[in-house]
C-alpha cells in the first residue's frame, strides 16, 4: 500500500527553512540541529519499509525526530507543502508522490493534522465532512449517503449540525478524522490524535481507528507521544531516531530496544519479561507471581518529596502553611458554570495534579489561582493577597503559571533576550533567569528563536521565565503536552526538586503516568466540582480512566510507579 | 415541496438568499421614506418575523443593529441641534450660545436657535438609518451570511472560501488575543497599554499564521483545488464577467436608490448587471468539476419570502418617483405624519413570512415540546 524506498529528508540552510514542516517536525535535537556551517540538515534519511493494506503502524520516536516529517511524506506534504528535498521514492499504491500533489492523492490518502480546530474549513460538523467530497466532485447523492455513513461509523449523528467551535476535544478529532473519511480514502495518517484529549477521549478515538483498520481494512499510520494509549492497538512499528528510520518492526520486538517507552514496557522490561507484554491483559497474565510475592512486602510509601509534617489529608490541618487556598470559589464563563463552590488548600512541598475529563474546569481553576478570572462567589487567596484584585506584579513574586501553550508567555527573538526581558519584568538581577534555565536544560542554543525549540525546551524555557522569580507556587497547565518520556522524566525531577525545597506545584493534567510518578496528591474534577481529593495512591488506583498501567497490572496492590515496584522488588530479592 | 392550500409548510430551514431577497426588499422599501410611522412599522415587521422565524440557537444581531440604529437616531439629533440642519423652522425650542464664524462660512453655524421641526426632520432622518439597519439585522438573525456564502457562484468560489476562512479566523484571533493578554498578566504586566497592545501583536499574528499553515496543509491534503478542468481563458472570462456584472447590480442599485443620479444609472444599469453576473454562473459553472452537498431548494416558500420582501421595496419606490403623498411628509410647519394606507399595507405584506413560512426544524420540535 505504501512503499519507502531509501527515503530521506533534507532543508538546506538552517532553522528558518525547517519551521515550515510544521509543529515539532524537525526542530529539535536530533537531525544535526544547531549546525551553522553546512547548508544542508537532513531530518532523516534510508527509510526502507512497505506498509501492507489493513495495517496499523505506530511511528515512534523522540520530540523532534521527524515523526510529522515522515507522516507528511506518505501524502506528499512533504517536499510539495513544505519545501526541502526528498530522496529516495515514495510510492502510495502505485501513485509516486513525486508526481503526484497532495490533492492529487486526496482520494487515497487522509491526512489529520495535529490540532483538528486549525484545519476546519467550515464551521459545522455536516458541512466540514462533505467539504472534502465537495472538492473532489462526488456527486451529489452518494456525497448525501456517505455523510451520514461517516456520522454514523464515527458515533457523530447526535451533533451533526452543532458548531465545530462547541464541541469537546474528542468530538473535535473524531470530526477530523471523518471529514477526510468520508472522501473515501484507503489510507489514513494521524498526527498526535490523542495527544490534546482525556484519556476516555483519547480512548474514544483509538477505538475508532481500530474500528476502521478491522472493520474496513483501512491503513492506519499513526505518530504517538503517549505509548501507553496505543501501543496495544499496533500491527507494526516504525522507530525514527537520531535521522535513522528503522523498517516494520514487530510492537514487542521494536520496544525490547526502543528508547521511548510507556511504564507498562518499563515494568516488564525491569522484571525481565520476554516476549514484553503490550496490553494490560497479557500483563496481568504475566505478573501473577510477582503481585503474590509483592502482596507480602508492606505498601509502598507515597512519592518521596512530601515532607512528614503535611501528611494529614485534611485541608484544615493545613491552614496555617497553606500558600494557596481556595473557598467555595465558583467561576461563571458566559452561561456555563466553569467551577461550582470548590475548595482547595496548597501547602508548601505538595505536588497537586488536578485532573478530570476536558472543560471540567481545570484550567479554569489554575486561571482563578494567579487571578487571571474573578471569581463569581468564594475567594482565592495567596498568602494573605486576593490575586484577582491585586497588580499582577504582585501575584507574580506568589504564583507563576506555565500556560498550556507555553508561546503564550515567549515573546523574544531568541532564549537569550527572553532571559533578559525576564528579568526586567520580575526586577531581578542579570542572569537570574539565564542560571535557571541553565539548571533545568544545560544545552539550548541562547541564539535559538523561542519557536523553534522543541516542545520540550520550550517548556522548560517558560519554567524557568517562571520560576526566576522563585513564586511560592508554581501552576502548570499540561505540561507535558507533546514532550517525550525523557522530557517527561526530567521535568519529574524538577518538579520533584521544587517540592522539596518547599516550593507547592499545582498542575493538571491529563497524563495519568505524570500525575502517579510527581503527585503527593489528587484532586478530580466533574464538572466544576470536587469529586475526589487525596494521595495519589488513595485516588488514583480506584478509577478506571485515571489509574496508571501499573496500578492496573498490580491491581488489587497500590503501586503506581515501575520504580517502586523495582524499589519493592529489589527489597524482597 | 409546494405546500397545499391551507396547510402550514413542513419545517425546514429556507434558503438563504430568499431571506436576503425579502430583507433587502425590506431595506430599499424604509430608504425610500422618512414617515415615522412607516418607518416605525419596518421595524416591527423585522422584528416580528424573526421572533416567530428565528432557529434555535442561531445568533441574534437584531438587538445589536437596534442599538446601532438608536445611536445614529441619537447622534443625528445632537448634530443638528449643535450645528443646525437643512431644516429652518419656526418653532424655536430654545437658544444655544452661538459661535460667531466669519461670513465666507455662510450656512454653517455653531450653536444657536434649535428649532423643532429641525429636530424632528433629523429623527426621521435617524429613523430611516434605524429602519434600514433593523432589516439588516433581522436577515443576519434569519439566515447568517455564512449559509448564503455557499451560494456564491462557482466562477467566485475561491473568494467564497476565502470569506469562509477568514470568518471562522476573526473570532479565533480575538480568543487568541484574550489569552495572550491574559497570559501578560503571568509575566507580570496588565497587558494594558500602547506598548502593552506591541507585545501582544506578534504572539497573536504568528500563532494565527501557524494556524493558517495548518489549514493550508489540511486543505491541500483534502483535495482543494484539485480538478481545474477549465483553460484559464474561460476562468478569466466567467470571473471578468461576474466582476462586471457585480459592478452594474451595485451601481444599478444606487443608482435607483438615489434620486439625484441619472435615471440611465438605475433600472437599465441593473437589468445589464443581472444578465451579465447570470452569463457569468451559467460560464463558469458549466465546467465546474465540484459538487456542492445538500443544497436548500428553491420552492413556493421561497417564492412567497422573498416576493413578500419586493412588494414594499416595488410600492415605495414607485411612490417616490410618483411623489405620492405621505411617503416625505412635510416637515415645515411640523405636524403630525400623515398613514397612506396603501403603502401602510404593502409593508404588512413583508410581514407574511412571520405566519406563511416554514418554521425552522430545531424551533418547530421546541414549540411542540412546549406545546
Amino acid at each position: 500500500m505504501i512503499s519507502f524506498d531509501a527515503v530521506g529528508v533534507s532543508y538546506a540552510d538552517t532553522s528558518d527553512d525547517r519551521d515550515a514542516s510544521g509543529h515539532g517536525a524537525p526542530g529539535g535535537s536530533a537531525g544535526g540541529a544547531g549546525t551553522t556551517e553546512t547548508t544542508d540538515t537532513t531530518v532523516f534519511s534510508g527509510a526502507t519499509f512497505r506498509v501492507p493494506e489493513g495495517e496499523l503502524v505506530l511511528v515512534v520516536g523522540p520530540t523532534g525526530s521527524g515523526k510529522s516529517t515522515l507522516l507528511r511524506c506518505i501524502n506528499g506534504l512533504v517536499p510539495h507543502f513544505s519545501g526541502g528535498t526528498l530522496h529516495g521514492t515514495v510510492t502510495v499504491a502505485g501513485r509516486d508522490t513525486r508526481t503526484h500533489r497532495p490533492r492529487d492523492l486526496a482520494d487515497l490518502v487522509g491526512f489529520v493534522v495535529q490540532d483538528p480546530l486549525s484545519s476546519f474549513v467550515t464551521d459545522t460538523v455536516e458541512e466540514e465532512i462533505a467539504y472534502g467530497m465537495e472538492a473532489l466532485g462526488v456527486d451529489a447523492t452518494s456525497m448525501r449517503r456517505r455523510v451520514e455513513e461517516t456520522l454514523d461509523l464515527l458515533g457523530l449523528a447526535d451533533v451533526r449540525g452543532r458548531p465545530l467551535r462547541d464541541l469537546s476535544g474528542g468530538q473535535q478529532q473524531r470530526v477530523a478524522i471523518g471529514a477526510v473519511l468520508a472522501a473515501g480514502p484507503r489510507i489514513l495518517v494521524l498526527d498526535e490524535p490523542t495527544s490534546a484529549l482525556d484519556p476516555v477521549a483519547a480512548e474514544d478515538v483509538l477505538a475508532t481507528l481500530h474500528r476502521l483498520v478491522h472493520d474496513l481494512g483501512i491503513t492506519v499510520v499513526v505518530a504517538e507521544h503517549r505509548l501507553e494509549r496505543v501501543i496495544h492497538h499496533a500491527d507494526h512499528v516504525v522507530l525514527i531516531g537520531d535521522g535513522r528510520v528503522s523498517g516494520l518492526l514487530d510492537p514487542a520486538d521494536a520496544m525490547v530496544t526502543s528508547p521511548i517507552y510507556p511504564p507498562i514496557i518499563g515494568l516488564g522490561r525491569a522484571l525481565r519479561w520476554s516476549p514484553l507484554p503490550l496490553s494490560i491483559r497479557d500483563a496481568r497474565r504475566r505478573a501473577s507471581e510477582v503481585r503474590e510475592s509483592l502482596a507480602l512486602l508492606p505498601a509502598p510509601s507515597p512519592t518521596p518529596a512530601r515532607p512528614a509534617a503535611l501528611d494529614g489529608e485534611l485541608p484544615e490541618g493545613l491552614d496555617g502553611a497553606a500558600v494557596a487556598r481556595v473557598d467555595g470559589l465558583s467561576v461563571r464563563r458566559g452561561s456555563v458554570v466553569a467551577l461550582r463552590s470548590v475548595s482547595v488548600a496548597v501547602a508548601p512541598g505538595e505536588v497537586v495534579a488536578v485532573m478530570g475529563r476536558n472543560g471540567a474546569g481545570k484550567s479554569t481553576l489554575l486561571s482563578a489561582l494567579v487571578g487571571q478570572l474573578r471569581p463569581s462567589a468564594g475567594t482565592v487567596r495567596l498568602g494573605p493577597l486576593d490575586p484577582s484584585g491585586a497588580r499582577p506584579a504582585e501575584v507574580v513574586r506568589r504564583a507563576g503559571m506555565v500556560p498550556q501553550d507555553p508561546s503564550l508567555i515567549l515573546y523574544a527573538e531568541s532564549v537569550a533576550g527572553e532571559c533578559t526581558a525576564a528579568d526586567r519584568d520580575f526586577g531581578l538581577p542579570r542572569g537570574t533567569t539565564a542560571g535557571v534555565l541553565r539548571r533545568i536544560v544545560p544545552d539550548v542554543d541562547a541564539e535559538q528563536h523561542p519557536r523553534d525549540l522543541s516542545e520540550g525546551q520550550r517548556v522548560s524555557l517558560a519554567l524557568a521565565v517562571i520560576l526566576a522569580s522563585e513564586p511560592d507556587v508554581v501552576l502548570l497547565d499540561e505540561p507535558t503536552r507533546g514532550l517525550d518520556y525523557a522530557a517527561k522524566r526530567r521535568l519529574v525531577a524538577l518538579l520533584q526538586q521544587l517540592a522539596a525545597t518547599g516550593h507547592a506545584v499545582v498542575l493538571a493534567t491529563h497524563d495519568v503516568e505524570l500525575a502517579a510518578e510527581v503527585a503527593t496528591r489528587v484532586v478530580v474534577l466533574a464538572e466544576g466540582e470536587v469529586v475526589a481529593d487525596g494521595s495519589a495512591a488513595s485516588v488514583l488506583p480506584g478509577s478506571p480512566a485515571f489509574a496508571p498501567q501499573v496500578s492496573k497490572i498490580l491491581h488489587p496492590l497500590h503501586f503506581l510507579t515501575v520504580d517502586q515496584v523495582v524499589a519493592a522488588t529489589g527489597a524482597a530479592s | 415541496m409546494t405546500p397545499r392550500l391551507g396547510s402550514t409548510p413542513l419545517p425546514r430551514l429556507l434558503h438563504p438568499a430568499a431571506w436576503w431577497a425579502w430583507g433587502v426588499g425590506l431595506a430599499v422599501a424604509a430608504s425610500q421614506t422618512t414617515n415615522p410611522l412607516l418607518l416605525a412599522l419596518v421595524v416591527a415587521v423585522a422584528a416580528w418575523v424573526v421572533l416567530e422565524r428565528r432557529e434555535v440557537g442561531a445568533t441574534n444581531p437584531l438587538v445589536p443593529f437596534l442599538l446601532v440604529g438608536l445611536f445614529a437616531i441619537g447622534l443625528r439629533v445632537v448634530m443638528v441641534g449643535l450645528l443646525g440642519g437643512g431644516v429652518t423652522g419656526r418653532v424655536v425650542l430654545f437658544r444655544l450660545p452661538e459661535v460667531p464664524l466669519p461670513a465666507w462660512t455662510s450656512g454653517v453655524r455653531i450653536g444657536g436657535a434649535v428649532t423643532l421641526e429641525g429636530l424632528l426632520a433629523a429623527l426621521y432622518e435617524g429613523l430611516r438609518l434605524a429602519a434600514i439597519l433593523a432589516c439588516l439585522g433581522a436577515v443576519n438573525a434569519l439566515a447568517s451570511p455564512r449559509r448564503l456564502l455557499r451560494y456564491v457562484p462557482a466562477t467566485l468560489y475561491e473568494v467564497g472560501t476565502a470569506v469562509v476562512v477568514a470568518l471562522t479566523f476573526a473570532p479565533q484571533m480575538v480568543d487568541d488575543a484574550a489569552r495572550v493578554r491574559a497570559a501578560r498578566r503571568l509575566r507580570g504586566h496588565t497587558g494594558r497599554g500602547l506598548r502593552e497592545i506591541g507585545r501582544l501583536a506578534v504572539p497573536v499574528l504568528v500563532g494565527g499564521l501557524e494556524r493558517s499553515l495548518d489549514l493550508a496543509a489540511s486543505m491541500e491534503a483534502r483535495g482543494y483545488g484539485r480538478v481545474v478542468r477549465r483553460s484559464a481563458a474561460s476562468t478569466r472570462f466567467a470571473a471578468g464577467l461576474t466582476l462586471v456584472g457585480l459592478l452594474g447590480v451595485v451601481v444599478g442599485l444606487y443608482g435607483l436608490l438615489d434620486a439625484t443620479s441619472p435615471a440611465v444609472l438605475g433600472l437599465p444599469m441593473l437589468v445589464v448587471g443581472v444578465l451579465c453576473a447570470g452569463a457569468a454562473l451559467v460560464v463558469g459553472a458549466r465546467r465546474d468539476p465540484r459538487t456542492r452537498y445538500r443544497r436548500d431548494p428553491w420552492a413556493g416558500p421561497e417564492w412567497l419570502v422573498s416576493l413578500s420582501g419586493l412588494v414594499p421595496a416595488v410600492v415605495l419606490t414607485a411612490g417616490a418617483v410618483l411623489s405620492w403623498p405621505g411617503l416625505v411628509p412635510h416637515q415645515v410647519p411640523a405636524g403630525l405624519p400623515p398613514v397612506p394606507l396603501g403603502m401602510v399595507a404593502a409593508i404588512a405584506v413583508a410581514a407574511l413570512p412571520a405566519v406563511a413560512a416554514p418554521v425552522p426544524p430545531l424551533l418547530a420540535r421546541s414549540r411542540e415540546a412546549a406545546a
